[in-house]
């Protein structure tokens, strides 16, 4: 029998730690159609017929952000077997104003008391029985870092799913709240019942004012729930949403004293506290901020990084020389033996060599992630990023867009303001991502030996100085509109765990590898029939008379002012769209260099002009992964394109100023 | 009975009245900020604004902008 257990929590909770340690790698991004938020769905190591769904992290079922939708969907409309609910012990309260809800779902469930080693260890207790008692659910105290009691939640939760045990008690409220839920629960109770909806979490939803739209209510029922839910305001004297939140937390309260003895800060709070009055201080926050991202760039783009591409790059090429010989030994064809090694093998080694650098700067992304200190740029960031029309929060995703556009077009779904969230899809490709790190690299190597390290960082900088005006611009004409709210939780610092990096890391790289084989391979083996083909398919000598060649010079007036107009680079750029990547691979071909290296002097006479080619690279529209992001998330063909547009006119506009100040 | 935004760094108040609206407010309350709560500033960030209050066990951060729309009585320590 398969079953699907679901983890449902806070953000911070340690839900994914517990998550990685049931399903270790066997995990992937789950695919539930029409929904635009990355859940990850995995089997259990130690039993395969249990699949796990890890849930974005929420603080409640209503409908604030797109995650919590979402989830309350999920939840609602697709029941799992069993809900484990996680529960982080050392900020329990809030943690348990999501379990009150849970637990009207009318879904078997149970409580994972997580961090419960932290409270312990800081002389704190929970009386996990009459927790159980209360709330009428299995509670299991467990410490998911590492590995405490989760071999009994889920020897717990499998009885859970075997015995389809659901709560008892779902009746929190007294008094005029009481009064309303229970009047708006009989009046939806056929309804809810011919819907296979929960009653109970209907109910109550329906009085906090929350539209249920699965249930189709008729006029006369809202005014009647309408009634309900005024004579209740009028009985406590508050609106319905603080009286439900009170009514939710008042309960809480009262299980707290009896059940939880905590002191007002665990010895991590504490230690948190004494990090932050370092790492948020009022004149060392910002200066240790500018010091953490040079050092961990540094590491990655020149120390660690660079040195490991290098070997990693011999690696490939002695790699390609051996696939070379033995072509040649076992007389294959002269075509298929340049397609081989011309067209796959220096198009997939000149992409892959770069493995290692991206994987490092993910390795150093989440750790920043796991720590807790991605948070704290958000709080100390936050009045810079307004004056730019974003939020604080805005920062993590273009963070990660150093990495990879794709999850950082992913991470902008946390953001509850969709105005925030387009615009800073919108600005993170200009953060410049990780795949044209490759091309700035041989750019530097072959025509900028003396001043690589002056190029790279202005190159970064100038993505940073355009993503900011271009926010000042679309906020003042396009995205003109109130500021929404910022309201974000500082968590306490934790040393990340080896597996949650190793397996995020591990993702990242599988992520990159699909497609270097995929994309990548399909690409280069475009490239190389379209540069070795002329329009009546027969093989060219010379590659100017290919198909390649003639699109190439189709275009090149149009980046004469920008002072590359020949085809090989503009025919680099439109490959490029592939996979950033493949510039360098396009070029390296189209020179008839060796060894995946182009032989750029030709091409660009003037540092002037090469660098305006670094520039348009850097601002160009992001690829076809990115674009497809894009337009997922957006959920619009149109926003899409007018992005990409709007992306291509300042690469253009911005590469032909500088051109013409360089020059 | 002084708003939140007030209230300087290092003191206590209990919440009488959160403001605002829609989903916003709606946020607050479901992260904990009720009647009678009690709330401490903790510090403003770096460039003045937002602020980071502690409140049943956690730490959270806000803007003044939305933090001058909570009321709260200041606590005599």
């Amino acid at each position: 029998m398969s079953l699907r257990f679901a983890l449902v929590g806070n953000q911070n909770c340690g839900k994914t730690t517990l998550f990685n340690s049931l399903t270790g790698s066997n995990q992937h991004v789950g695919n539930f159609p029409g929904v635009t938020v990355q859940m990850k769905e995995g089997v259990l190591s130690k039993n395969k017929d249990i699949t796990c769904i890890d849930l974005p992290g929420i603080y409640s079922l209503s409908p604030y952000s797109n995650e919590e939708i979402v989830t309350r969907d999920l939840l609602l409309y697709d029941k799992p077997d069993v809900i484990i609910n996680v529960v982080d012990v050392t900020s329990i309260e809030r943690s348990l104003y999501l379990t009150l809800q849970c637990i009207e779902l009318h879904i078997p469930m149970i409580v994972a008391l997580n961090m419960m080693d932290e409270l312990t260890a800081s002389g704190g207790t929970v009386d996990v029985k009459a927790l159980e008692d209360a709330l009428t659910v299995p509670v299991v105290a467990i410490s998911a870092v590492k590995g405490e009691g989760v071999h009994e939640l889920m020897t717990r939760a499998m009885e859970v799913a075997r015995t389809r045990q659901l709560p008892s008690r779902y009746d929190f409220c007294t008094g005029a709240v009481h009064v309303a839920v229970h009047a708006v629960a009989h009046l939806v109770e056929a309804k809810a019942e011919e819907k296979k909806l929960p009653l109970r979490f209907i109910a109550t939803k329906l009085v906090e004012g929350d539209n249920i739209e699965g249930l189709e209510l008729s006029p006369n029922e809202k005014d009647i729930i309408n009634h309900f839910t005024e004579e209740m305001e009028h009985a406590l004297d508050t609106d319905k949403e603080a009286a439900l939140a009170d009514m939710r937390y008042s309960y809480i309260d009262g299980l707290y004293k009896k059940a939880v003895h905590k002191p007002i800060h665990t010895d991590a709070q504490l230690r948190s506290l004494e990090i932050d009055n370092i790492l948020t201080h009022k004149y060392f926050a910002l200066p240790i901020f500018v010091a953490i991202m040079t050092t961990i760039f540094w590491l990655t783009f020149d120390v660690i990084g660079n040195n490991l591409s290098a070997c990693f790059e011999k690696f490939l090429n002695l790699l390609t020389v051996s696939i070379a010989n033995t072509l040649t030994a076992l007389k294959v064809s002269e075509g298929l033996q340049s397609l081989i090694v011309d067209g796959i093998c220096n198009g997939i080694t000149s992409v892959l060599c770069f493995l290692p650098t991206i994987l490092i700067l993910f390795l150093f992304l989440s750790i920043l992630e796991d720590s807790g200190y991605m948070a704290r740029v958000a709080f100390v960031l936050d009045k810079a990023l307004r004056k730019v029309g974003l939020s604080g929060a805005s920062f993590i995703p273009m963070l990660i867009g150093f990495g990879c556009s794709v999850p950082a077009i992913m991470a902008t779904r946390t953001l509850a303001s969709e105005q925030d969230r387009k615009l800073t899809i919108v600005l993170t490709p200009f953060m410049s991502c990780s795949a044209k790190l490759p091309v700035y690299g041989i750019f530097i190597a072959a025509l900028f030996p003396n001043n690589g390290g002056l190029i790279m960082t202005s190159i970064y900088l100038l993505g940073i100085s355009v993503a900011i005006l271009s926010g000042i611009l679309l906020r003042h004409t396009v995205f003109h509109g109130k500021p929404v709210p910022f309201l974000m939780e500082l968590p306490a610092y934790r040393i990340p765990t080896a597996r949650n990096v190793a397996l995020n890391i591990w993702s990242k790289a599988k992520d990159f590898l699909y497609r270097a084989f995929t994309i990548i391979f399909l690409a280069s083996m475009l490239i190389w029939f379209l540069q070795n083909f002329n329009t009546h398919f027969f093989m060219v000598e010379n590659a100017e008379e290919s198909i390649l060649a003639m699109i190439g010079k189709y275009l090149t007036p149009l980046f004469a002012p920008l002072g590359f107009g020949n085809w090989q680079a503009s025919t680099a750029l439109v490959t490029g769209l592939s996979a950033k990547e493949i510039i360098i691979s396009t070029l390296s071909v189209l020179t008839n260099s060796t060894q995946g290296i182009p032989n750029l002097t030709t091409l660009f006479p003037t540092t002037a002009s090469a660098y305006s080619f670094l520039v348009f690279c850097l601002l160009y529209p992001p690829c076809f992964a990115a674009l497809t992001t894009i337009k997922k998330e957006l959920n619009s063909w149109s926003a899409m394109l007018a992005i990409l547009t709007y992306q291509l006119v300042v690469a253009w506009a911005v590469a032909f100023v500088i051109f013409k100040i360089v020059g | 009975m002084i708003s939140l935004a007030k209230m300087p760094a290092g003191e206590s108040g209990a919440i009488r009245t959160v403001g605002g609206d829609g989903v916003f407010r709606r946020r607050l309350l479901d992260m904990g900020l009720t009647p009678n709560t009690i709330v401490l500033v903790r510090k403003k960030a770096p460039l003045g604004d937002p602020i980071e209050i502690f409140l049943r066990g956690y730490e959270l951060t806000l803007r003044a902008e939305e933090a001058a729309r909570i009321m709260v009585d200041e606590v005599i320590k």
